[in-house]
């Protein structure tokens, strides 16, 4: 194939120039955070404005100390992992297994019950927070794990992503599968869930990203420490007197570190995860 | 004995469904129609006495309270600056990444870091570079550039300012999103299209509005509706930074909500906000609908 023609060189210029702003403005906050969570609180402030802002004068760790002797930060990053991580473990289970029925699979009500998921495709959960909390409250659910955590694990959408992605495989496959006589549900687990690494991966991320960040429900739901995610520590240790803005930066980076670890570890797969969302169209 | 029978075989394909469909039904639909129903009904949460039938009086009573009419315009405002603005940078970014050039994983990784920070972490970070002292990062980085013309401004207490502090840290969280999905749109868009334009003489920018715009349309509605819909989600931000202040300024159809239901446990009027939030959504999700269909009728 031939390459187009290379473009002009103002093109380039002005392409670089858009880029590198583009590059200062998205990771300046980064940075910024990085930088004051490694500074004496007096100096967060005073030196925001200017060139100071992103130079680590007097660096220390004495913030991160600081916040695992105010609060119980360890006991907030388990939660949200555990939260998050049953979540998606559980919701990858359970969704591939309704894709998989839908995309293959005779049985009675699945039309009906697809019209179902398609009409909750593009239900928000901000459309149902208000009386699923009322739910919950009659329940006596409130202020535990499993409010956070089984409402959660049916998902509409990733069940269409996995539908979709399960259309699209060779039925060869399964059906030599069926020959050999597996079942249905040996096809699935020895055929399906080997050949669709890709899909479990997209909806494991989109997951996770989605619930990791969460921070309306747990609001609602949870009262005190005991099993309260990161993002509502953060807000109220933002309150927590005395204001201590290198404090709660060092919150901040800790709770983001983990997540970008493994972002930059498996970057492709985030980026087709999220790829992969838009695909539907 | 026929129901016996039947009851004793359950298809692979229903015992496979049924986890998800349980789910669905009683985590998402019914709560759901809970809000229906509640939504003519006055009932608060904990009180003895029974929900009573009010009819239509939750709806009225919304549309007749001002900080709800300020909600709704808020986030249609959001949603008029947030979408053109988000998207068209999205756009920008995304073409430019698509060209083969030293550095470019480097850029993608860049662009799309913020879309890993939790918001409620995004607001108390851009809450720190809001803060009101003349040497806060963009109070002074503002000063800077119009070289002191500008006044050092308490952006999140400044009713002129609290809502469009919100957008700035709402398009930097949300925009590399966008950004992944244009981009596999317009990896989507095959080579010998622009080859064959070029070959017929057309610059940049024709390639650009007869070849890229067209063929990502659809991407480009999915991509709007998403963030259409978010705009009318806007909530963390808002309770962390503004609680919906200043002189409800940055109050939001969510935030509205939660305060009806979570802070003065009014479950009736809650579920009414729940039923015009949904509406919202799906005349969003309607429109996008039409204009996908054109589509599909010209090709």
């Amino acid at each position: 194939m031939k390459p187009l023609s290379s473009p002009p060189l103002w093109y380039r210029i002005l392409g670089y120039g858009i880029l590198f702003l583009g590059a200062v403005l998205f990771f300046g906050p980064i940075l910024f955070m990085l930088i004051a969570s490694l500074k004496p609180d007096h100096l967060v402030l005073s030196e925001a404005g200017s060139w100071r802002a992103f130079f680590p004068s007097e660096a220390s760790l004495d913030n991160y100390r600081s916040v695992f002797t105010r609060v119980s930060f360890v006991r907030f990053l388990l939660n949200s992992l555990f939260i998050t991580g049953t979540i998606v473990a559980a919701g990858l289970v359970v969704n591939s297994l309704a894709g998989y029925a839908f995309a293959r699979l005779p049985w009675k009500g699945r039309h009906l019950f697809f019209l179902l998921v398609l009409a909750l495709l593009i239900l928000p959960f901000e459309a149902i927070a208000a009386p699923l909390f009322y739910q919950m409250t009659e329940m006596g659910w409130r202020n535990s794990y499993q409010v956070q955590i089984i409402p959660f694990i049916a998902n509409a959408f990733s069940i269409y992503l996995f539908y979709t992605f399960f259309l699209g495989l060779p039925r060869e496959l399964e059906e030599s599968a069926m020959m050999d006589g597996a079942g249905p549900w040996r096809t699935y687990w020895q055929v399906i869930v080997p050949t669709a690494k890709p899909a479990f991966a997209s909806v494991a991320i989109l997951t996770f990203l989605l619930h990791w960040g969460n921070y309306l429900w747990p609001l609602m739901v949870t009262v005190g420490d005991t099993y309260r995610p990161l993002p509502v520590a953060i807000a109220s240790f933002q309150t927590l007197p005395p204001i201590q803005w290198g404090d709660i930066m060092a919150f901040g980076v800790m709770m983001v570190a983990p997540v970008m670890v493994v972002f930059l570890w498996f970057q492709r797969w985030f980026v087709q995860g999220v790829a992969a969302s838009g695909m539907k169209n | 004995m026929t129901y016996l029978q039947r009851s004793k075989f359950i298809s692979p394909g229903t015992q496979m469904a049924f986890p998800a469909i349980v789910g669905l039904l009683f985590f998402v639909a019914l709560p759901f129609g809970l809000a229906l129903i509640l939504s003519f009904y006055q009932y608060r949460i904990g009180s003895p006495q029974s929900p009573e039938w009010v009819g239509l009086r939750n709806f009225s009573r919304l549309f007749a309270d001002d900080a709800f009419r300020r909600a709704l315009v808020n986030n249609a405002v959001f949603a008029l600056v947030v979408v053109p603005v988000q998207t068209t940078l999205a756009l920008a970014l995304a073409l430019l990444l698509n060209q083969s050039f030293r550095g470019r994983t480097f850029f993608r990784t860049l662009f799309f870091l913020p879309v890993i920070f939790p918001m409620a972490l995004v607001a108390i970070v851009w809450q720190l570079i809001f803060s009101p002292e003349a040497t806060g990062l963009a109070n002074s980085l503002l000063s800077t550039l119009t070289m002191g013309w500008w006044e050092p401004t308490d952006f999140l207490r400044d009713p002129r300012f609290a809502l469009p502090a919100i957008m700035v840290m709402s398009i930097w969280q949300g925009c590399g999103f966008q950004m992944i999905i244009l981009l596999a749109g317009r990896q989507g868009i095959p080579d010998h299209l622009y080859e064959a334009a070029e070959i017929d003489g057309a610059n940049r920018w024709q390639c650009f509005l007869h070849i890229t715009l067209p063929g990502l349309r659809n991407t480009l509605i999915f991509v709007v509706l998403v963030t259409t819909i978010l705009a009318f989600r806007l909530f963390d931000q808002v309770y962390i930074l503004t609680q919906g202040g200043p002189q409800n300024a940055t109050t939001t159809v969510m935030f509205e909500t939660v305060r009806a239901i979570f802070d003065r446990g009014q479950v009736g009027r809650g579920s009414a906000m729940t039923v015009v939030f949904f509406l919202i959504v799906v005349s969003i999700a309607m429109l996008q609908r039409k204009y996908l269909r054109e589509e599909r009728e010209l090709s």
